[in-house]
């Protein structure tokens, strides 16, 4: 059981989720942020699955958690590879002009 | 009620370091600041009971995705305050959205409720007296056991994926060629040497030496690369 009811860890996701959205919408060139707001948005959900896991005293919820927690991972390094050889080929970050690579 | 202070204080570390993390100037302390709210993030994991997944936040995110950012963000020589304009261009639009997704998640958590039969439709139900990591190490390795693979495949895709991407074969560097060596004829050869002969009386057998090229006469292109401002 949760010590403190399952509205404030809801509220918690929530705010962190608009949060993460909110920097990919400010940090529209900076790609490294906006990868970093994506994990922002997977971790509230993650506190929404752990917070309904333990109200409802049902394990699958830290099941998917640990699954959203690989998929984050694996998301983070292969985002991190596009742009280490994206900005070996360009010399900038620039989300912008990633159309250019177009055929 | 300490337990709920606990929770008002992590929530409130939690939100302030993922508003830096969104807004600061310099993507290194974007990602100091998101190691801040991972850990405080695994204290309201602990705090409802998923130790496991506290304890795998820490090690998975703090020790190995916030150290990836840091090792990106440290490597590439970019011009952080040029990435930063327009920052107060999308700000109204941001904004907005956010509103309007707030609201919406606050219309969505406000008028819904669980079943009556709630407790009934429990997958997995939390057994008693046994700790956290224990429950699920015994549905995960049964119950799941699917879910865990595709958990290895994923990794796996992910580190191949990220090896292949990054991967450049440096024709400069000097590496052993087995074919090649296997395949030479010529340049070796087998000698009956007298048992006890030293080097001062067969000597030294060297490779033929090639006749020196004419030297071509070099221009001057200008080697750049581009990249480095």
């Amino acid at each position: 059981m949760l010590a403190v009811g399952l509205a404030h860890y809801l509220t918690v996701g929530a705010v962190l989720f608009v949060l993460g959205i909110l920097g990919i919408f400010l940090n529209r060139k900076n790609i490294i942020v906006i990868l970093m707001s994506v994990e922002l948005i997977l971790l509230s959900v993650n506190l929404n699955l752990v917070a309904f896991s333990a109200q409802l005293g049902d394990l699958t919820g830290q099941i998917f958690a640990m699954l959203i927690l690989t998929v984050a991972a694996a998301e983070a390094a292969i985002g991190l590879a596009i742009l280490v050889i994206y900005f070996r080929n360009r010399g900038t970050i620039e989300v912008e002009d990633v159309s250019t690579l177009k055929g | 009620m300490i337990a709920a202070a606990a929770f008002y204080l992590f929530a409130a570390v939690l939100i302030a370091s993922a508003v830096m993390v969104v807004t600061s100037r310099n993507p290194v302390h974007s990602v100091l600041f998101l190691i801040l709210a991972f850990f405080n993030a695994a204290a309201l994991f602990l705090l409802a009971g998923a130790e496991f997944l506290a304890m795998i936040l820490v090690i998975v995110y703090v020790g190995a995705v916030a150290v990836l950012f840091l090792f990106v963000v440290m490597m590439l020589d970019v011009d952080f305050s040029a990435l930063r304009e327009g920052f107060q261009r999308y700000a109204p639009v941001g904004g907005a959205v956010g509103l309007v997704l707030f609201a919406e998640l606050v219309f969505v958590f406000g008028s819904w409720s669980f079943a009556d039969d709630v407790g009934g439709l429990r997958l997995n139900p939390t057994p008693e007296g046994v700790d956290n990591t224990r429950a699920i190490g015994r549905i995960l390795y049964t119950d799941h056991v699917w879910l865990f693979q595709l958990s290895g495949l994923i990794l796996l895709v992910a580190m191949i994926g990220a090896i292949v991407l990054t991967l450049r074969g440096r024709p400069a560097s000097k590496r052993q060629d087995i074919g090649a060596q296997v395949a030479r004829s010529g340049s070796v050869n087998l000698r009956q040497v007298r048992p006890g002969a030293g080097l001062g009386e067969i000597g030294i057998e060297r490779p033929p030496v090639e006749a020196p090229k004419p030297v071509k006469q070099v221009e001057h292109h200008g080697h750049d690369h581009g990249g480095h401002h």
